[in-house]
Order: structure tokens, then C-alpha cells, then sequence
């Protein structure tokens, strides 16, 4: 009998620890996925960010290199430079790159370090409980803003994939999301390319990944689907926003 | 003789770090340090190593984790304010054994202060700096030489035990001359790094990490770096012993204040007053045993200090019971001359133990 699904040989057979109905998962198997397609695994760094993300040699049996609460992309930087023929890739939440390390992204995006960061906005600090995020939509209840988040007094969500794009380092930047099969198809080509375009030293890649956090926003997994597609979607499009095709850079 | 050079502090140090094999240096600008990036920004490309002038202290340093945890060697450098924004990253490096070398030419804070020489960073390299229970190897050169040959030996105690190095010098040693002789005292050798994260190829999978939840895990693991700096305070002591075998007092000091006090013992010898020296170019692992020893029989003891006395509390742990300590420092944005230290020494024999600010 032929074989028409399996695990990915990039992922281990490990538990999870995520919670039930939480996308992290989902994007964990499209890098697997990716590596596999790719075959990059043994050559690839990992640098995971803060978070829900930490365990992140739980699953890939890659070299993993654990770095300080927003601040992957500097490593990645140090890691890139010194051996520039691995993969190297960062993975962090919106917390983590968002908020904490807006600066350590913004840099490594613009110096067009030949890294791949995959970004999980799941709009709220996941790990730490449900706090406020840089990503929290407008009127959004966290435990960190009770009443809904106001712009006025919290100022008003960060569209990182928008604007990371304007920076010239940037080769490719996208938002996509996981909530259903249709939008997992896209994801997983958006992380194909995403790699590639470091495989093929073109600069900086990015894909943003919209991801449920249905614990903390306190629904069941099934309706957090209806929360990306309902509530985030509007406010974060998807879409390639940036994408350089040849290595004609100014 | 010919290949004495007459360099200055912060590029005999720069210099060191090139000739240690240091191919990847990332950094942010401050005084009295700039003279190290600069130099190396012309250096490294031609050496095929990287700069990057990082976009704050923070990229900085977690850039030289990132280089360091893929084996190589990699430094970064700054001065108080700058430093303190790395404590995180240290902190990590030396909870999940990667080795770095960080320069601290250090001046007088706190806050943004000033630009003149200190040693007021001597608690935050030695006692921590970051969060957790940890050490960094924190070695502080005396001379421009110094600044070269002790920067050669970060990197290798770096390696060796797989721990972030310091070397902290204050800002009158980085600026100075002296001729000094750039070549190292043995060949440099550079380890195997079989540890380091460059893709699982032919091997199984490899983690960089500090974080362990797992019962018992993290105490079992911050164990392992107890051992580590015992066995670091076991054999990597350095320190200098100057005229001490006749000595009726002992002056301890480090850095530029270690100077000062080689002219107040000149004089003070001249007048019959017999005094030594103790200078400990590691200051972490510190010389306990050379400052229990000596001042079990010379009890008479005087530490000189750039700062209001932070060596000094090591001193006193470590001295015999006997030993009366007797304390001079300033506090940064000012200097200790040799006839105030020749006063305190009078003062120090007399018997008046005390702290003078
Ligand atoms: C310097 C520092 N500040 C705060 C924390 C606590 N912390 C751990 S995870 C986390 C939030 C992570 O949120 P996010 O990046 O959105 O990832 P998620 O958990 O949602 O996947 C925070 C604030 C920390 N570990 N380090
Ligand atoms: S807390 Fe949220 S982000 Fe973290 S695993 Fe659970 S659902 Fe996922």
C-alpha cells in the first residue's frame, strides 16, 4: 500500500506540549515539510524565539540554539555570518519579535541578513498567560487590557509583515494563515519560498503566520479558526508584500 | 629591542583578539573604547572575518552568541553603560556554556556619567551582572602589553571552559601608550569545537540552551557550573606579588591603581617604609589564597581602588582573621596619586583601619 500521508522525516514523534487546537503545531509540520522538500535538515540552525515556541528541538531534530526573549535575529545574524552555508531560521511570536525585539528585527531585516524568520502572530503573549500584545486587535479583550484594547491608551496593532517590507535588506515578506486546508496549502509554499530565497542568498526572508491561541482567547479550538478568518484576517491581510526576483539590489 | 611597538591600550587589545584567531567582532560606539571597533573595522575584511557595527549593545552581544555558538571565536566590546545593557545575553552564554569574550574599558557611572577611568563595573563583572547564579572569567590588565597578552588568554579560557571572558580595564590603560611587543608569548592554538551548532550532519542533533524545566534538571545543571568555576578558582589564578617578602604592609590593587602604587612603594621604600604589592590579573577566579596567605603574615593591608570598594569586600573575605584592612578609593572622575597612597600607607601602619573616600 502506498503511503499518502506521514510524518515528515523532519519532525520528531514527539508529544506536543501545545495546547489542543493551537496552530503552532500546523506550522511546525510545514517547516518539517519544507526540510524534508528541501532537503536542508542537515544543514539547518534553528533559533527559536521566547514563548510558546521554546521547545522547538522537541521537534526538529536540527541544531537548535536557544537565544534570549526577542532577540533571534541577532543571533541568527552572529550564527549566518559565521558559517554562511547553513539554513539558519528563526521562529518567534509576536510577543518576541513584536514587541521586545522590534529592534533586533528591524536591524537584521535591513542589513538583508540571508535568514529566514518565521513569525506566529497569535495576537496575545501565549507562554505567560494572555497578556496584551504589539498584535492585539483593537477592542480585544487580554488580561492585560480588560476592557479591549484602545487605541488611545495602547496605541493601535503592528502590521510586521507590512512593515518589514519596506525595508530594502527585506527579499520576501508575507502574511499568511492557518486556519483551514486551503490557507495551510498557502503557507506551506510561502515557507518553500522563504527558504528558497535564502538557498539561493537573496537577503532577508519573512512569512507571517496567523495562529490561533484558543486558550487564551478563551474559545474552542474550532471557533478560534472563526476568529482568524472573522477577526484578524480584516485587519491582517494576507499576501505577498514583498518579493525580489532577481539579485539586482540598489 | 626590535619588536617592541608603541601602541595603545584599546589597539594592543584589539590586536590580541586578531592574533587569538577573534574573526567575528560586532559592536556599538562608546567612549573610551571606539579606538577597538575602528581598528577592527579596518583589520577584519582583510583578514576574511566580519564586522558588523551592531545597532545597539544588545544586537551586539547576541550576535557574538550566535557567532560563538557556531565555534567560532567572537568579541564584542563597551564600557559601563554598555555593558549593562549585555547582562542578559552573559547570562545566557554562561547558563548554556558558550564562550565569548566581552571588553569593558570602563568609566565612572553610574547613569551616563562620565568618561573618565573607573573600575566601578569590578561587581557587576565579577559578582554576576545578570540574573542567575554565574561567573564570568574576568581577567584586568595592568599595561598595554597587558591589554594584548590577557586578551589572548580570554579567548583561550574562553574556550577552554566554555564560559564568557571579560577583561576589564579602565579607561586610562585603554588610552595610553607604551611600547609593547604584539606577537603572543606561545603560538596560538585554536580547540575543536565538537559542541558547536553547525547543522546535524553525520552526527545527531545539537541544543544550545539554558532553559530546563524538567524536575531537578535546572539544579542539576547550575551543579555542573559550580564545578566548572571551582575548578576555574583551582587553577587559573593570576596574580602579580611585588616586594612582598620583606613587607611590614601589603597593598592590593588592580588595573591602573596597581601602578600608582608600584611609585608610592618606590618612594615609600626610599623613606625606609617597607611595603609590597599584590595585583591580581584575574580578578575572577580572585587570589584568596595568595591574599590569605600574605597577609597571614603581613597583616597590614591596604586595597586601592578606582571605586568605593568593591574589590575590597573580596579582600576582606579572603584575608586572615588578623588582617587589618585598611581601605582608599576613589569613586571615578578623579585619581588616586602616589602620595595619597603614600599617606594612606603611613596611616595604614599606624594602625587607623579605615575607609578613606
Ligand atoms: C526578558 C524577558 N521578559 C519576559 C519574559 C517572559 N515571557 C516568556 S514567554 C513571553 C511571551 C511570549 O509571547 P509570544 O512571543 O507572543 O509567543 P507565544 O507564547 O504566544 O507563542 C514572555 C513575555 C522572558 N522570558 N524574558
Ligand atoms: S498558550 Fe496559546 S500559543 Fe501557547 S500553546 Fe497554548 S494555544 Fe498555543
Amino acid at each position: 500500500m502506498n503511503a499518502v500521508f506521514k510524518r515528515p522525516e523532519s519532525l520528531n514523534p514527539a508529544l506536543t506540549h501545545f495546547c489542543p487546537g493551537c496552530t503552532h503545531g500546523i506550522a511546525h509540520r510545514l517547516i518539517a515539510e519544507a526540510m524534508d522538500e528541501l532537503g536542508i535538515v542537515d544543514r539547518t540552525v534553528g533559533i527559536p524565539g521566547v514563548g510558546c515556541c521554546v521547545f522547538l528541538y522537541t521537534y526538529f531534530p536540527i541544531d537548535v540554539l536557544e537565544s534570549p526573549h526577542g532577540r533571534a535575529p541577532a543571533c541568527a545574524t552572529g550564527m549566518k555570518r559565521a558559517q554562511p552555508d547553513k539554513i539558519i531560521f528563526c521562529y518567534q511570536g509576536d510577543g518576541d519579535m513584536a514587541a521586545i525585539g522590534t529592534s533586533e528585527i528591524i536591524h537584521a531585516a535591513n542589513r538583508g541578513e540571508n535568514v529566514t524568520v518565521f513569525f506566529i502572530n497569535n495576537s496575545v503573549y501565549g507562554m505567560t498567560g494572555g497578556q496584551m500584545a504589539p498584535t492585539t486587535l483593537l477592542g480585544q479583550q487580554t488580561t492585560t487590557s480588560p476592557y479591549g484594547r484602545e487605541f488611545k491608551n495602547e496605541g493601535y496593532p503592528i502590521r510586521m509583515a507590512e512593515m518589514l517590507a519596506t525595508l530594502e535588506g527585506v527579499a520576501y515578506s508575507t502574511r499568511v494563515s492557518l486556519h483551514s486546508p486551503k490557507h495551510v496549502n498557502q503557507a506551506k509554499k510561502a515557507i518553500i519560498k522563504a527558504f528558497e530565497m535564502q538557498i539561493n542568498e537573496m537577503g532577508f526572508s519573512v512569512v507571517e503566520m496567523l495562529s490561533t491561541c484558543n486558550t487564551n482567547w478563551r474559545v474552542s479550538p474550532l471557533e478560534a479558526l472563526n476568529v482568524i478568518e472573522r477577526e484578524m484576517i480584516p485587519y491582517y491581510p494576507l499576501g505577498v508584500f514583498k518579493e525580489r526576483t532577481g539579485k539586482d539590489f540598489l | 629591542m626590535t619588536d617592541l611597538k608603541l601602541t595603545k591600550g584599546n589597539i594592543a587589545l584589539a590586536e590580541g583578539a586578531l592574533q587569538a584567531g577573534c574573526r567575528y567582532y560586532f559592536g556599538y560606539p562608546i567612549t573610551p573604547q571606539n579606538d577597538i571597533p575602528e581598528y577592527l573595522a579596518r583589520q577584519l575584511p582583510k583578514l576574511g572575518g566580519t564586522f558588523i557595527p551592531a545597532e545597539s549593545e544588545i544586537a551586539s552581544i547576541n550576535m557574538v552568541m550566535g557567532a560563538a555558538a557556531a565555534g567560532k571565536r567572537a568579541m564584542t566590546s563597551s564600557s559601563g553603560p554598555g555593558i549593562s545593557l549585555m547582562q542578559e545575553a552573559l547570562s545566557y552564554m554562561a547558563g548554556s556554556d558558550t564562550p565569548c569574550v566581552v571588553v569593558n574599558i570602563m568609566r565612572c557611572g553610574p547613569g551616563l556619567g562620565g568618561i573618565s577611568p573607573t573600575q566601578g563595573d569590578y561587581s557587576q563583572a565579577v559578582h554576576g551582572g545578570g540574573h542567575g547564579d554565574y561567573h564570568n572569567i574576568v581577567l584586568a590588565p595592568a599595561s598595554v602589553q597587558e591589554m594584548f597578552d590577557l586578551t589572548i588568554k580570554a579567548f583561550e579560557l574562553a574556550d577552554k571552559y566554555r564560559n564568557p571572558a571579560m577583561v576589564i580595564a579602565d579607561a586610562m590603560i585603554g588610552q595610553f601608550q607604551e611600547p609593547c611587543r604584539l606577537t603572543p608569548k606561545e603560538p596560538v592554538v585554536l580547540p575543536e569545537k565538537p559542541w558547536a551548532l553547525t547543522g546535524r550532519k553525520g552526527r545527531t542533533p545539537q541544543l544550545i540552551k539554558s532553559l530546563y524545566l524538567g524536575d531537578g534538571e535546572q539544579e542539576a545543571h547550575n551543579m555542573l557550573l559550580v564545578r566548572k568555576y571551582r575548578e576555574i578558582q583551582d587553577n587559573e589564578v593570576m596574580c602579580e606579588e611585588w616586594h612582598l617578602d620583606d613587607a611590614e604592609v601589603m597593598i592590593i590593587a588592580f588595573g591602573t591603581p596597581s601602578r600608582v602604587a608600584k611609585t608610592a612603594i618606590i618612594q615609600a621604600r626610599a623613606q625606609g617604609i617597607k611595603v609590597g604589592l599584590l595585583r591580581p590579573l584575574t580578578v575572577f577566579p580572585f587570589p584568596s589564597k595568595q591574599v590569605y596567605e600574605h597577609s597571614s603574615r603581613i597583616p597590614n593591608v591596604l586595597v586601592v581602588e578606582m571605586n568605593t570598594g568593591q574589590m575590597l569586600r573580596d579582600v576582606q573575605i579572603a584575608a586572615h582573621k588578623d588582617a587589618r584592612i585598611h581601605f582608599y578609593g576613589r569613586p571615578g572622575g578623579g585619581f588616586p596619586y602616589p602620595e595619597d597612597v603614600l599617606r594612606e600607607l603611613k596611616k595604614a601602619m599606624e594602625g587607623a583601619y579605615e575607609r578613606s573616600l
